[in-house]
């Protein structure tokens, strides 16, 4: 039965070209979207968690009303204390110290006097401490354009961007004015031993990595910091994980009010991407549910298409004795290898293109300039183990629902009528 | 009938009679000017900021010429004493012995605060006499503080200045202000100052305390308190130089 379906298929490629083209090009766009959006998210949400969210992020009530603004006046207390419960509660979690804000960098001229300036986003990390891991979170090494990671206090590294427009190459002093996070004014000199690129448009504009003691120097803070982030071991965000931890840590400072008490935020908690996130996934859910629906009503078109031209086949049929079900079944096994095919076919061809994304990307960090949210300026797809179904399902699915709707015409057929067009 | 007749023709009498004793809002402007501009003044005074994390005090002492060279040296707290800003016409530099940078200060930093106060660095910078930049109108009148003071609405004659419309209550006997209120262009509120103790000094009224506050700003506001103030001194020209950042 399904060697002779199959060479009907085969053969006749009126019967089957037009479906299978069909399937493939839903399937293939399917695939490619599905990839592609989850590339997209994954960077984002990766990119975010490690520059700016972590998996949780613990800073004060006021700073968290004012976080996008970076004040660092509305700084962390008792910071090696906190360090240490948190570390203590929650050991299978990593607890770094950040600090960002915000500042200027003045290029000197041979006098010493400014030749040129430019704003800054500070990010001061543990650059220089034996154990770090921030180097290899931050990607630093793998970042770095022109010159070297700091290897000592009193060294920085700027976006490469902002150094070109400085005119700075790695070596030279540069000065960075900020305030203290008493807000005292505060100055001081850097060799700028390295140039970054993250491929974060809102990073490469303007940023500056400094090691977190340089940092606490220049904003006279002994034991504070903006914020302490913490991440899980395997590196991915888990989002029940994380409210469990938050539930728990924002339970145990529950009485502790005032803008300086400690709260902790979640990663979906920050930069608007609880609500970016959903409605991604939304529009995931939405396409693939347009999608499956549409190509039913293409197929159903195509398979009454198929069903006229077929007419009087299936009248033959009919009248030589065959069964009205086992007609009708015969088409429906037969979408199914129309199905099977066009969705396997769509399913390579959204892998390969997914895989060329994945590898190479597409370019827009001219469209991010103004970005504030942590987008990368390359988007990438990335193939996950639904990549492999997504696609094939629907599309397998879509061209039975489509013959179903199709055939139902086999059952309205009257044999009287049956033999007079077999006659005409 | 009568006695209202006569009841108006009092209330006519008595509003000629306030209004004949009243000058223009220019002129009450220029009395203004007279009191706080000279052609060079010497200031000690302390800056105390009402801050997040508590009050900081900044102690300063100030040169400063006409309306287009000042200078200005930090004295305390320690981590600030040495750090000097000079002012030449509409540019602004800053020295921190610290780094032993003379760094121009433009564009955007400008509207920053200066040591964290509620003090923008185009406040610093803004010396011009009021008359010269602003037209002036009598909004009404109000009483601060036991003192009866006009209501003068100012509109900015020139482009650039920092705050386009200025309310400024105007103690009718002193001339001088008591409140001044600095608005943006679009009319949003930015910024709040209270003149206080204002003393006889060198034969001027002069107010040796002042509340700033940045209303778009947290917290409690800066105080500048002026410890000392000399007029018409001579003042060395070198002061005036990027040299004299650096001694």
């Amino acid at each position: 039965m399904f060697k002779f379906l199959l060479k009907g298929i085969l053969r006749d490629h009126h019967r089957s070209l037009f479906p299978i083209v069909i399937v493939v090009l839903g399937v293939s766009l399917t695939v490619l979207a599905h990839c592609w959006i989850n590339g997209i998210l994954g960077d984002m949400i990766d990119f975010n968690a490690k520059y700016s969210t972590g998996h949780v992020k613990i800073v004060t009530n006021g700073y968290e009303d004012n976080m996008d603004q970076m004040p660092v006046e509305l700084a962390l207390g008792n910071v090696d204390e906190l360090l240490a419960k948190v570390r203590k509660d929650y050991p299978k979690m990593e607890w770094v110290e950040r600090i960002r804000f915000g500042g200027l960098i003045d290029a000197p001229d041979n006098k010493g006097e400014t030749r040129a300036q430019g704003p800054a986003l500070g990010l001061a990390v543990d650059l220089l401490s034996p154990d770090t891991k921030e180097v290899e979170r931050l990607n630093i090494n793998k970042s770095i354009v022109r010159g070297k990671s700091p290897e000592k206090n009193g060294e920085i590294l700027i976006s490469d961007e902002l150094a070109d427009k400085l005119k700075v190459i790695p070596g030279q002093i540069v000065t960075l004015m900020t305030s203290t996070m008493y807000g005292s004014m505060a100055m001081q000199n850097y060799i700028v031993s390295g140039t970054i690129k993250f491929g974060v448009t809102a990073m490469d504009k303007g940023a500056m990595i400094l090691d977190i003691t340089d940092a606490k120097y220049v904003m006279d803070m002994q034991d504070e910091v903006s914020e302490i982030l913490g991440y899980f071991s395997n590196g991915i965000y888990n989002n029940v994980s994380a409210t469990t931890v938050q539930n728990r840590f924002n339970a145990a400072y529950k009485d502790s009010t005032g803008e300086f008490a400690p709260v902790m935020l979640k990663l979906r908690d920050q930069n608007e991407l609880a609500s970016m996130l959903d409605y991604i996934s939304r529009m995931i859910s939405i396409f693939i549910s347009v999608f499956v629906l549409a190509m039913s009503i293409v197929l159903w078109n195509a398979g009454l298409l198929g069903g006229l031209r077929r007419y009087g086949e299936m009248g033959l049929r009919l009248a030589i004795g065959e069964f009205k079900g086992r007609v009708y079944r015969s088409l429906i096994y037969e979408s199914v290898i129309v199905g099977f095919i066009g969705s396997a076919i769509g399913t390579i061809i959204g892998l390969g293109a997914a895989f060329y994304l994945q590898e190479v990307g597409l370019d827009f960090s001219d469209l991010m300039q103004n970005a504030t949210v942590l987008w990368p300026g390359v988007f990438r797809a990335k193939i996950t183990l639904p990549a492999y179904y997504i696609g094939f399902i629907p599309g397998l699915i879509s061209t039975v629902i489509g013959t179903m709707l199709s055939g139902i015409g086999i059952y309205k057929r009257q044999t009287a009528q049956l033999f007079k067009e077999l006659e005409t | 009938m009568f006695f209202r007749k006569v009841i108006i023709t009092i209330i006519v009498l008595f509003s000629n009679q306030v209004f004949a004793q009243d000058i223009s809002a220019n002129e009450i402007l220029k009395k203004i000017d007279a009191n706080l501009s000279a052609d060079n003044q010497v200031i000690s005074s302390k800056m105390v900021i009402h801050g997040k994390r508590g009050d900081r005090t900044v102690e300063s002492k100030s040169w400063t010429e006409g309306t287009e060279k000042s200078f200005t040296e930090y004295l305390a707290p320690a981590r600030d004493k040495g750090t000097k800003m000079l002012k030449l016409g509409d540019q602004l530099w800053m020295y921190s012995p610290g780094t032993d940078r003379t760094i121009q200060i433009s564009g955007h930093m400008l509207r920053q605060s200066v040591m964290g106060s509620d003090l923008s660095y185009e406040d610093m910078m803004e010396d011009d006499k009021l008359h010269e930049v602003y037209d002036a109108v009598i909004a009404g009148r109000d009483t601060l503080e036991n003192t009866v003071c006009w209501i003068l609405e100012l509109t900015a004659t020139e482009k650039d200045l920092a705050y386009p419309k200025r309310k400024l209550w105007a103690d009718q006997k002193r001339f001088i202000p008591l409140r001044e209120e600095l608005y943006a262009k679009s009319g949003t509120l930015l910024k709040r100052i209270d003149f206080k103790d204002v003393r006889s000094i060198d034969g001027r009224w002069y107010p040796t305390r002042m509340i700033f506050k940045d209303v778009l700003k947290e917290g409690q506001g800066t105080e500048f308190i002026v410890d000392d103030i000399t007029f018409n001194q001579d003042i060395p020209a070198y002061i005036f130089s990027k040299a004299s950042l650096k001694k």
